[in-house]
């Protein structure tokens, strides 16, 4: 059972003064032209933090427009890849000295630890920043091979206006993974944080603004899904549409697409990721793993490990040590440095994952550990670990989007492979094993899009980001990133007494 | 106006038909009948009569289809095979075709009024070219070693997709089932083809010459039908990981919806376009009449990148407004296997009527017309090379692709309204110009949102130049290694590592 817990308390920090919250659409913070506000709130109280404005179709509109003009007409796209480039290393120098205060604005609006946010968010944040910075300048097309006599190459052109729609589970480390690759290719964008955590992507506006990104080129629009993001994804001339969100959303986005402009659409959804864990594991490292993997930003991570498969050779042992390990875990307010686990991000989340954990009771499975909410006010549940679960359960099907971890045992590698590929998903999986040949067959045989071999959750710049099935299609991070944003032209001449062909 | 030299007229007895010996469904290595029983008719566009009936797939034949192809995608030998084993099968398979060209050319000839010389100097060997480049790629499919910011070793997978969903037109029936075809199967996917109700007996010979070359049973499927039934039950199908789609914009909405609605399946779509082809003064006007006499008659103007707006600066303008007419009036227009024929019939009565209808928009919307303008003959689906002139950017038929022999004739003055003009198109397909200067060439280039940019020469395509749409022409690239992605998953495989003498 989950151990002291402060989930009621608020602990002693100065709040903030909440600078930005109007829409930034052409280089100025501006009114929604409804002259609309929504709330957004703090998930360890429910309390309001501050009303921002609420931007619609008529906002997107403006918003597009000025992308639109930014690109067809300003300096961005006409400025060299290093040009532009600079100005994003600017841009991620100011991130980094504005850390504290964007990772107190991401933990506040989204209940995350705060040093886990300035050490892993902000500074991925960062790091995206910096790293299309340098690919600015090194985005290649090709010199062909024709058959005939031909002089061909291929241009890659940055695509125009970017509609970019993110999710609140990573504020910052969101942003600066879609809009670092676009601004590199020399695209404008217009982007819509989830309603939950508008606060960092305004604040990320006013620092792009003072590194020297030209009005237009960034534009943030906080508002709701069903108005703002519906705008964005249907929107005629918006050129293309990177989402991350969940799976049903998605297929909304695929649709607005498939009815406006046909805009390409890349999507980054769900996951029911597996970590399978093999008899020679060290058991101690597979625990830890584990644990961070369910347990990471309270379970609201895409690439939970939420089916954690334990050959049966060690399983016993390591129900008991992870068991053990949860004694100690402390659940509560995210300012805290104690704490290990804040509040799931809203109320809304907060119920659904009490559903889900009912729901496996029901079912049958078996509650290790915790199973209920923790602390009277705010959204804290404690960590919760299933057992005697069945592949067909609704618990192992379903993303829980929570600290909810379904743990199953296993014979053999065939075994283990076909349950873990047994699921619409596939955005990652963990292998957990000394054993080369096992190492590799099953993370050939694991249909998903990235595969973590003895870690999880490893996240890097230079490494592929996306899934696969439905979880999705597209990457973010790595040089495939900017792909999204770019357009493939062929050029080809005649040739007349070429020396080789 | 000008009399075309057309046998449009000529008796039964006079056209050349092809044996037909494939008009069954093939799933699993077999030609079997649709479940239902049911057949349709393919007919000539010569003469519009039948010329056989085709068992026609609906949604129960595509779930056995795809029950086959996921059946030998994830237990059978094609992606177990290394890339150069699948490269060799690949190969037998265009020696197969090529040493039937003659039989081919002849198929598509009668099923889409395609000229036979072209199909057999074209056609058919730009398919077997595009077959033998993917079975070269099969082997060089490369992923990447990343550099990791921790103690990680990274490397990139390009693994194959799975099952894939291939539906194609019928504007070039053989080139386009290679075209979509040879990468999925060089990446080691298993493919579910549906060939466009107009035109489906080449598709079904080439399944049987897939299977002479040693394509194991289930990697290749073809299910003729329509669009509605067939081409829908693909698109809507759950165990389908992509679909890659050559055709109308309309339809590929469909196919982008039916995606979002079934299991987000990746989609690639290959649409229409209103290409531009752009003259400058400085121009071989002989040379720029020739391309864009090319770029509207060939085909009989039904290719998704036909030049269909040319627009000729002023200073040569009369010049070649003189010299295009001419060129127009001097294509033969006639039957298909006829070697002096330079344009058979449209593919069919609906295009056919489409074509004409678009013709008397022209009229009624008050632009020139210099030259052709109605029907050819009286049988069969032919008609007259048509040239407007004083087309408006705002004309319908300045807007909307006519896919027919009709072009529309523009003047300009500076290279800035050239842009502008040629960009003023939801469409991006391709674009064409025409000029010996250098900063000309590449400027406009530059500018001109399109996939595809032909410099001094129009229809250049090449196996290894990537080909496809900007805007509405759709998303995603056929030919070059390029391609493959389509067909291609990237997986990050990412393990700890503790001991490395570098980072």
């Amino acid at each position: 059972m989950a151990g002291e817990n402060n989930g009621a308390s608020t602990f002693q920090f100065k709040m903030p003064e909440i600078k930005f919250t109007k829409l930034f659409i052409n280089g100025r913070f501006v009114d929604a032209v409804s002259g609309r506000t929504f709330e957004t709130r703090d998930p360890r109280t429910g309390d309001v933090i501050a009303s921002i404005a609420e931007g619609d179709k008529e906002d997107v509109d403006l918003a597009v427009r000025a992308a639109r003009e930014a690109f067809d007409h300003g300096e961005w796209p006409r400025m060299s890849g290093s040009e532009r480039g600079r100005i994003m290393t600017r841009f991620a120098d100011l991130v980094e000295k504005h850390t504290d205060m964007l990772a107190l604005l991401d933990s506040l609006d989204a209940g995350k630890l705060a040093a886990a946010t300035k050490m892993f968010d902000i500074a991925a944040t960062a790091g995206s920043l910096r790293y299309f910075a340098g690919a600015a300048d090194k985005i290649h097309g090709e010199t062909l091979k024709m058959q005939g006599q031909f002089h061909g190459y291929t241009l890659r052109e940055p695509i125009g206006v970017a509609g970019i729609i993110i999710p609140w589970n990573m504020p910052c480390t969101m942003f600066g993974t879609k809009v670092a690759p676009a601004l590199a290719a020399g695209c404008t964008v217009v982007v819509k944080p989830a309603e939950q955590t508008p606060l960092s992507a305004l604040y990320l506006a006013d620092l792009a603004k003072q590194a020297g990104i030209p009005d237009g080129v960034m534009n943030v629009v906080p508002g709701f899904g069903s108005t703002a993001g519906a705008a964005i994804a249907s929107h005629m001339n918006v050129d293309t549409v990177s989402f991350t969100g969940s799976t049903e959303v998605g297929r909304l986005i695929m649709e607005a697409s498939a009815r406006s402009n046909l805009k390409p659409v890349f999507l980054e959804l769900g996951g029911k990721s597996p970590l399978v864990i093999f008899d020679d594991a060290d058991i101690d490292m597979a625990v830890e793993l584990a644990i961070n993997a369910n347990l990471f930003n309270k379970g609201e991570i895409c690439v939970s490990a939420t089916r954690v498969y334990v050959q049966e050779g060690i399983y016993d042992q390591f129900e008991k040590k992870l068991t053990e390990s949860l004694k100690s875990w402390v659940v509560g307010d995210p300012f805290d440095p104690r704490v290990n686990q804040g509040p799931q991000i809203d109320k809304t989340q907060y119920e659904r994952v009490l559903n889900y954990i009912e729901h496996g009771k029901r079912e049958g499975a078996t509650v290790l550990t915790g199973g209920k909410p923790c602390g009277q006010k705010g959204y804290c549940i404690e960590p919760t670990i299933f057992t005697n679960v069945m592949d067909d359960m609704t618990i192992a099907k379903e993303e829980i989007f929570g600290p909810v971890m379904c743990l199953m045992k296993f014979k053999t590698v065939e075994e283990a492979i076909e349950r873990a590929n047994d699921t619409v998903y596939g955005l990652s999986a963990g292998v957990v094993t000394k054993d080369m040949d096992v190492a590799n067959r099953v993370l050939r045989s694991v249909r998903a899009g990235m595969v973590w071999v003895n870690c999880y959750m490893v996240v890097c710049s230079d490494c592929p980001f996306g899934g696969r099935k439905m979880s999705g299609f597209g990457k973010d991070e790595g040089m495939h990133a900017l792909d999204k944003f770019l357009v493939v032209k062929s050029v080809v001449t005649p040739l007349r007494g070429s020396p080789w062909m | 106006m000008a009399t075309y030299q057309c046998n449009g007229n000529s008796s039964a007895g006079d056209l050349v038909v092809p044996e037909i010996k494939f008009t069954k469904l093939f799933i699993n290595g077999e030609f079997v009948d649709a479940v239902s029983g049911k057949t349709f008719e393919t007919r000539d566009p010569r003469t519009g009569d039948v010329l056989a009936h085709i068992a026609e797939a609906d949604k129960a034949d595509v779930d056995l289809a795809v029950n086959a192809a996921r059946e030998a995608f994830d237990h059978g030998a094609w992606p177990r095979m290394s890339g150069y084993e699948r490269g060799r099968i690949l190969n037998k398979l265009a020696d197969l075709v090529e040493q039937r060209t003659e039989e081919m050319a002849a198929l598509d000839g009668a099923d889409g009024g395609k000229l036979l010389l072209l199909g057999k100097a074209m056609d058919i060997p730009f398919a077997v070219q595009m077959l033998r480049y993917y079975a070269g790629a099969a082997d060089k499919i490369h992923g990447e070693s990343l550099r990791l910011s921790g103690k990680y070793q990274g490397y990139t997978l390009k693994e194959p997709i799975g099952v894939v969903g291939v539906i194609i037109p019928w504007n070039f029936p053989s080139l386009m089932f290679f075209l979509k075809v040879s990468p999925a199967l060089a990446a080691g996917c298993t493919v579910v083809v549906k060939p466009a109700e107009q035109t489906p007996l080449s598709a079904l010979y080439y399944a049987h010459l897939a299977k002479l070359a040693g394509i194991p049973d289930g990697v290749i499927n073809v299910l003729p039908g329509f669009g509605p039934t067939a081409g829908a039950a693909i698109t809507a199908h759950m165990d389908v990981d992509s679909v890659a789609f050559t055709g109308s914009g309309e339809v590929g909405r469909l196919v982008m919806e039916a995606a979002a609605k079934s299991n987000l399946k990746t989609v690639s779509l290959e649409l229409g376009g209103k290409s531009p082809l752009i003259i400058f003064d400085d121009a071989d006007v002989d040379m720029a009449v020739n391309l864009s006499r090319l770029a509207i008659f060939y085909n009989k103007g039904e290719v998704c990148v036909a030049g269909s707006r040319v627009y000729v600066q002023e200073g040569i303008y009369d010049e070649f407004v003189k010299k295009a007419v001419e060129a127009a009036r001097s294509v033969k227009v006639g039957d298909p296997f006829d070697a002096s024929t330079n344009m058979g019939p449209q593919v069919d009565k609906e295009q056919f009527e489409k074509v004409l209808s678009y013709i008397e928009h022209g009229k009624s919307e008050g632009a020139t017309l210099l030259t052709g303008g109605k029907r050819a003959g009286d049988r069969g689906y032919y008609i007259e090379p048509t040239i407007f002139a004083d087309v408006k950017d705002d004309m319908k038929i300045a807007q909307d692709e006519i896919f027919g022999p009709v072009m529309s004739l523009m003047k300009f003055k500076t290279v800035e309204e050239a842009i502008e003009r040629a960009n003023c198109s939801r469409y991006g397909l391709a674009a064409g110009v025409v000029t010996r200067s250098l900063d000309v060439a590449n400027r406009v280039s530059r500018s001109v949102r399109a996939g595809t940019v032909w410099v001094n020469c129009y229809y250049a395509f090449d196996p290894d130049a990537p080909f496809g749409g900007y805007k509405m022409s759709g998303f995603g690239r056929d030919m070059g290694v390029g391609a493959i992605d389509k067909y291609l998953q990237v997986k990050s495989v990412v393990t700890a590592l503790p001991d490395s003498p570098w980072y």
